[in-house]
């Protein structure tokens, strides 16, 4: 698949961008200035700006929590996410949620419910909606490795497959299911064995590689705006922090990280660019500064962001309050 | 005015609102061809297409949450639980995804779920359940329970144009054994309005479903020993009509809750604990809550009518009730 420089450039981009804005909110947790908990896509970067980047602006993403560089993609702020972690007002959800829990149908990305793959379904039925409108939009939905053992990665597989829904399944496969790894999740070696039950194709795909994970679902959208139906794409990448940032991880063997690191998403990327003489350093470095500006002044933005009222806590539950 | 079953004005219901919505559209197990479990859907499927009347797998949490998917992106999904028991296999996907959506990221999730209900159907512990109690205490959701044909219709149709998910309590006992003489013309049944199904002064029974036609029996055995019963059917169970409930208790000053299902933890508790907290001092006795025993509803005949409030039941509460 040929890509295009300045879309090369922009991979690159959000990579740096999700990094950097994950980093920091991991350095404000532990300054304390962050009250609930933050969990990061750190070293499976690539997935989330794999996919994401590969989405039309018409189509919808059903996201799960290591999806960061979706939701930069999708055109939510790094402002507006930094206020997100900080509770204010100005955050993606108002201070509603906190962290990863964002959604905003403005920018096509539904919300995360922290029960693993309910996206699965929920974006099943966005695409059914598609369907039954004739409209060419596709969905992308995404859980990780310990996702698909819950019934709703099955029941939502299993709806899209049979009813050809244009939908493409993700799995950021990063080894470990919180403290699980994933020999004691699935008997079978490769996640993807899990769509063949269900008469859906599948692939498997080196996850640190944000070139490889863009055209495999760039292609997979393909088949399935044009009727063709899903996909199951299995990404496979490394966790490299702990489930959340107050996990030191200790049960990951130190020799797998210390292999996975090699791999990097970010160095992989650098080394195809320079290494292609696609880009010189120069220029990736002045892309860096421009993001380490963004997370400056998102940081900025949140800190100088007024918190939510109180009586905030009664407003929205309903979209149509009863009686009116 | 035509004569109309519970069961048809429901169908009405649906016909005309896909008819005059090409949003809305029906899903769920059997909904298609067949015509559903209970004739529901009959036709419609010929008359709307299959994608419009949509057969799922059986797989309740995912058809369920493709219907929440469908509803972000516009649609007006109308689930046909086939029996309401089986909704709590769709428990997470109403709960976590469908009733938090709009207060967690603010959006409307404009989705109806048939929930076909009640027992004195013979169909034992899974075939004859009351739900509600299962949702009631779900901050986000809206819970109706129609007792008679015109309000069947007319609360579909407002569950259907409302933007927020509702549970559509449909009493499987009252499909074709109640009739109404309902217009012809368009009409909705506001949800969160309690209605006053007979006017009375001595004591008021608080009740829905089809408890109303249980409680309008035992009134009229009741009035040939002249006490004037007051029956407040509440059509909505969530939210509750607190004014309706307050000014029924205000002008009697007597109460019995009734409710078919079980006792504890129940809408007759949350009734019960309004009534006192709300107007304490114009209790003139005890409330009394007739209720079903707290356990699995039986299948034998002989204990089945023991567990089902009977109109004796009513009566003696009632009797009781006047000696204050």
């Amino acid at each position: 698949m040929d890509i295009k420089r300045e879309d090369l450039l922009q991979l690159y981009y959000y990579l740096k961008l999700t990094r950097r804005l994950e980093d920091r909110a991991t350095s404000l947790y532990h300054q304390g200035k962050i009250l609930g908990g933050v969990w990061t896509s750190n070293g499976t970067e690539a997935v989330s700006v794999g996919y994401g980047y590969a989405l039309e602006k018409n189509d919808i993403v059903a996201p799960y929590f290591r999806d960061m560089g979706v939701f930069l993609i999708r055109g939510i702020t790094a402002k507006r996410i930094m206020a997100q972690y900080l509770g204010k007002k100005t955050g993606v959800t108002g201070g509603k949620e906190g962290n990863v829990h964002v959604g905003d149908l403005h920018f096509g990305v539904f919300g995360f419910p922290s029960h693993l793959t309910d996206n699965y379904p929920v974006g099943a039925g966005a695409a059914l909606a598609f369907k039954i409108r004739g409209e060419k939009r596709v969905v992308a939905a995404c859980t990780g490795d310990g996702g698909t053992s819950r019934g709703d990665f099955h029941e939502g597989m299993n709806i899209a497959a049979v009813r050809k829904l244009p939908i493409v399944f993700i799995c950021n496969n990063n080894q470990y299911a919180y403290s699980t790894p994933l020999k004691l999740q699935m008997a079978i070696k490769n996640v993807a064995e899990r769509a063949l039950a269900y008469g859906m194709p599948s692939k498997i795909v080196d996850g640190n590689n944000v070139v490889e994970v863009y055209a495999a679902a760039k292609e997979a959208y393909e088949v399935a705006r044009n009727g063709g139906g899903p996909t199951f794409i299995e990404c496979k990448t490394m966790r490299m922090h702990g489930h959340s940032e107050h996990d030191s991880a200790k049960y990951v063997p130190r020799e797998l990280l210390e292999e996975w690191k090699k791999k990097d998403p970010i160095l992989y990327m650098e080394t195809y660019l320079v290494g292609n003489q696609i880009a010189e350093k120069e220029e990736l470095d002045s892309i860096d500064l421009r993001v380490k500006k963004e997370i400056e002044e998102a940081e900025a933005f949140a800190e100088e962001s007024p918190y939510p009222e109180p009586e905030d806590v009664l407003k929205g539950l309903y979209a149509t309050p009863a009686g009116e | 005015m035509k004569e109309t079953t519970y069961l048809e004005a429901i169908k009405e219901a649906l016909d005309e609102e896909m008819a005059r919505d090409p949003d809305v559209f029906i899903l769920g197990e059997d909904v298609g061809v067949y015509g559903g479990a209970f004739r529901v859907t009959e036709g419609l499927s010929e008359k709307y297409g299959e994608w419009r009347v949509f057969d799922t797998p059986l797989s309740e949490s995912g058809f369920t949450g493709a219907a929440i998917g469908a509803a972000l992106v516009g649609m007006r999904p109308v689930v046909e639980m086939q029996f309401a028991d089986f909704i709590s296999c769709a428990f997470d996907q109403l709960v976590n995804v469908a009733a938090k959506n709009h207060y967690r990221w603010g959006a409307a999730t404009p989705l109806v779920v048939r929930a076909p209900y009640g027992g004195n159907v013979h169909g034992g512990a899974f075939h004859s359940q009351c739900i509600e109690g299962f949702f009631f205490n779900v901050p986000g959701l809206k819970i109706v329970a129609p007792s008679t044909a015109y309000d069947a219709k007319g609360l579909l149709k407002a569950a259907i144009r409302d933007n927020d998910p509702v549970i559509y309590c449909e009493h499987k006992y009252l499909y074709r054994r109640i009739k109404d003489h309902i217009p012809e013309e368009d009409y909705a049944v506001p949800i969160g309005k309690a209605r006053i199904a007979v006017e009375g002064n001595d004591v008021s029974i608080i009740t829905y479903g089809a408890m109303v036609h249980t409680a309008i029996e035992a009134a009229q055995t009741l009035k040939e020993s002249g006490v004037s019963c007051e029956i407040i059917d509440l059509r909505t169970i969530l939210p509750l009509d607190r004014e309706s409930i307050l000014t029924t208790v205000k002008k009697t000053n007597k109460v019995v809750v009734l409710h078919e299902q079980t006792k504890t933890g129940g809408v007759g508790a949350e009734i019960s604990a309004l009534i006192s907290e709300s107007c304490f001092d114009y209790l003139d006795g005890p409330i009394i809550r007739i209720a079903a025993p707290d356990t699995p509803v039986p299948y034998s005949a002989q204990m089945e009518e023991a567990f089902i409030p009977q109109i004796k039941d009513l009566i003696t509460a009632v009797e009781k009730l006047m000696r204050y």
